[in-house]
């Protein structure tokens, strides 16, 4: 009962909600591992087949879906109203949390998972298994050299002072239809005053929010849009255009670590659980830095000072952003920057 | 102490008692203070944790404002911070407002109960059918165009409460384990130590000579032992004031009834000079004879007496047993006994020197030399022979000795067989058997081709002492 009102009320903040995206199966075997993620199944197969090399019993049912979506469904699944997946992995943390908080996972420990940091562990239930930056894009060939923003400060100062020359050609993520961009702009919204100035000068310069990360950036690429705002760097590193340019804010550059849960209905518990265990180890982290899920940790090559990176811990601070409250008065914030007729 | 005793002894430790004693206490109170460190451990998790839900909860509470008539709740992050000091604990919140319509948050979090209104609250619930623990809030508002009360009802599961309990719980429960680890080990070495003087005395009565009544020494004794060896020396005293005053009896009387009887000897043995008539002279005979041997038997209760009071209290000095020998074959008392038979002196140039008392080794060879004369059979011979460390003095008949079931009863005061008969023969291997002990020898009895030796056998006086 409390989970359909839930439902309801993610059907009625996110009407361009979908269901799953895109399906793929992976192996052969006869056990079959259910895992529903957020993540293109491009980027992670690699991972997946190499997984299955190790596992030749097993058959991976990869179900691609819009996180919001994800989330209602893995809020049914836990009541039992429609079928569990056996792994659930989405970029939208905070709703993992809220899915975990609601005793949804079922928990699992081994060493690799007791080595993770705290930040990327909640509760033996919820693991980080990627550390992805969120960064600025622009066009390199169309936005002057002067122009690109080092930090948001710069933006801000960018969008005052030309606001003509980028009307309508700075593209963020729209909050209402997915759950990563609401968590960027609410991790924006705590993190510094700067979002309020932000979300004024995306009005002022007719912003567009628009789905999402790789629709952006192929956008950007094209030179329908110029600037991205809180775009996913991981996929950027996979798209490679190499006329887009990709800018880690100096102020501070938020990380985050996709979360993976073991669904409390889960058929094979224990197959989500090896998988668990390939992706922290060695081999299976390597695979996922060399799918660009995991941001190389190195300054010199990153630019980046420690003291701006903000990691968003996997903790239950993350369930303010799931609060209905807080969701309706920060949409209405929002709107108020980007009237919905503003998506295209 | 032969093992069984041993045993018993140990069954009856007070040192396993006492540390069973405080075994079972350290298991009662360890018990106790287990119960005691989780309740207090236990309490004070709560304590901690429910003011941070109440912190969190007055958080939220503030955070709620009216905006066009109803409330609105912004809900601080700084709540949840708060909350995260229990990283691993789940969390449910409900904001209701009147009529407890849910404003936001968890529906299934436990509905406000207004029976105390204001106050804050604190209970126990259930979270998806986990143990939690619940703060309720309220927050009344009375604006123009809103007036009623908003409640905030915030909880978390209690895993962080138990693992500080626990924690709390253990760091009270070491140093108490430790504390009656020591306190076992010290009760043990305590009882021990206050045990050993029972040891001590325990020893010194067994090492003891059953005639040894010398008073105990109280001086390394801890006042509780002390009370009952006081009570032992009291004992021992009024036990050898008891012998000594029996002793004195028995030579008392022997000594008075020596001259009775040496009168009636006298007056028999007149009579029968001078009785014509042979039938009562022979009466008169029998009768000197056997006030004759009523004399004997007198000296030699007379000379045990003499001879148990010597060993007792008289110095031990050096003494050669060859004189020993040679004083008894010269003092001629056996020619009273068997005037017929010769005695043969065999003596090497060896001297043998023990330490003793001369008067009551030449007593217990006269003793010895009389048994063999008045029981055995001639030639009778005497003599002293030395090893490396004994030096015995012995006597040796022709006879065949007395039969082993004798043997092994001989040497007991008042032993009376019936080749001993009424001549004190028993009392004489007394005498034998009372010097030997007394410096710490033996009596030795073999059966040899055609002979009977008794030995009184002493150790060597130690080289280089006079």
């Amino acid at each position: 009962m409390i989970r359909l009102l839930a439902t309801c009320l993610l059907l009625l903040v996110s009407p361009g909600i979908q269901a799953q995206e895109a399906t793929a199966t992976l192996g052969t075997g006869a056990r079959t591992l259910v895992m529903r993620s957020t993540t293109d199944i491009a980027i992670i197969q690699p991972a997946l087949e190499a997984f299955l090399v190790s596992h030749p019993d097993m058959r991976i049912d990869y179900e691609q879906w819009g996180s919001n979506a994800l989330y209602a469904n893995a809020l049914s699944a836990c009541t039992g109203e429609t079928p569990a997946a056996d792994a659930v992995f989405s970029s939208a943390v905070h709703q993992m949390v809220d899915l975990v908080n609601s005793a949804c996972a079922s928990s699992y420990r081994s060493g690799l998972t007791q080595a993770l940091p705290s930040a990327r562990r909640w509760r033996d239930e919820l693991w980080g298994l990627t550390e992805e930056p969120t960064v600025l894009i622009y066009n390199r060939a169309l936005v002057p050299a002067d122009d690109v923003p080092g930090n948001r400060f710069e933006l801000l100062d960018l969008m005052r002072q030309k606001p003509d020359a980028y009307r309508g050609k700075i593209a963020t993520y729209d909050i209402a239809a997915s759950g990563l961009g609401y968590l960027y702009a609410f991790s924006d919204s705590s993190e510094a005053t700067t979002f309020g100035a932000l979300l004024e000068g995306f009005a002022r310069t007719q912003a567009v929010a628009t789905c999402c990360s790789a629709e952006i950036i192929e956008a950007v690429s094209q030179g329908r849009y110029l600037l991205g705002y809180n775009v996913l760097g991981s996929y950027v590193q996979n798209a490679a255009p190499t006329n887009v340019g990709v800018i880690l804010p100096e102020d501070y550059t938020m990380f985050l670590s996709r979360a993976y849960m073991i669904p409390r209905q889960a058929r094979d518990p224990d197959a989500a659980a090896a998988l668990l265990d390939f992706l922290l180890s060695v081999e299976g982290q390597g695979l996922l830095s060399r799918a660009g899920l995991i941001y190389p940790d190195d300054p010199s090559e990153t630019g980046l000072l420690p003291s701006a990176k903000r990691f968003i811990a996997l903790a239950p601070p993350l369930l303010v952003a799931v609060d209905r409250s807080n969701a309706e008065t920060f949409l209405s914030v929002w709107n108020t920057a980007f009237p919905p007729v503003a998506v295209p | 102490m032969d093992s069984a005793a041993r045993a018993d002894f140990r069954q009856r430790s007070l040192t396993a008692r006492v540390l069973r004693a405080v075994l079972a206490l350290f298991l009662i109170g360890g018990v106790l203070l287990t119960l005691t460190a989780w309740m207090n451990g236990a309490q004070a998790a709560r304590q901690a944790y429910d003011r941070l839900l109440l912190g969190a909860a007055a958080d939220i509470a503030e955070a709620i404002r009216i905006q066009a008539g109803r409330p609105v709740v912004d809900l601080p992050s700084s709540a949840f911070e708060l909350l995260a000091q229990a990283p691993d604990d789940r969390i449910a919140y409900a904001v209701r407002g009147p009529g407890n319509a849910l404003l936001t948050g968890h529906p299934d979090a436990p509905p406000p109960r207004q029976d105390r209104e204001g106050a804050p609250r604190l209970f126990d619930g259930e979270m998806q059918g986990e143990d939690a623990r619940f703060a309720q809030f309220a927050r009344r508002f009375a604006e123009r165009d809103f007036s009623g009360v908003v409640t905030i009802t915030i909880g978390q599961t209690t895993r962080a409460r138990q693992a500080m309990a626990l924690d709390l719980a253990v760091d009270a429960l070491i140093p108490a384990v430790l504390a009656g680890i020591a306190l076992l080990l010290s009760a043990f070495f305590v009882v021990r130590s206050a045990l050993r003087p029972l040891q001590t005395i325990a020893d010194d009565l067994r090492q003891r000579d059953p005639y040894d009544l010398t008073p105990m020494d109280t001086t390394e004794v801890p006042a509780e032992v002390g009370v009952i060896v006081n009570a032992m020396n009291g004992f021992m005293r009024r036990l050898e004031r008891q012998v000594a005053t029996m002793q004195n009896l028995i030579s008392d009387t022997a000594h008075q009834l020596r001259t009775p009887v040496a009168a009636i000897r006298a007056q028999a043995e007149m009579a029968a000079e001078t009785e014509p008539d042979v039938a009562a002279r022979e009466t008169f005979e029998q009768l000197a004879q056997r006030a004759n041997t009523l004399g004997v038997l007198l000296d030699r209760l007379l000379s045990r007496a003499l001879v148990i009071h010597r060993t007792d209290s008289a110095p031990r000095a050096p003494v050669d047993l060859r004189h020993v020998a040679l004083e008894v074959i010269e003092a001629r008392d056996h020619e009273v006994l068997a005037p017929d038979v010769e005695v043969e002196l065999v003596v090497d140039e060896v001297p043998a020197v023990v330490r003793a008392d001369e008067f009551s080794l030449v007593q217990a060879a006269s003793n010895l030399l009389a048994n063999a004369l008045t029981h055995g059979r001639p030639p009778v011979r005497m003599g002293v022979v030395t090893s490396e460390t004994v030096a015995c003095l012995w006597v040796e008949d022709a006879g065949e000795g007395p039969d082993p079931d004798t043997l092994d009863r001989l040497g007991h005061r008042f032993e009376r067989s019936a080749s001993s008969r009424e001549n004190g023969a028993g009392l004489g291997l007394s005498i034998v058997t009372a010097v030997a002990e007394a410096f710490d020898g033996r009596v030795e009895m073999e059966h040899r081709e055609g002979s009977f030796r008794v030995s009184l056998c002493l150790p060597l006086a130690p080289e280089g002492e006079p």
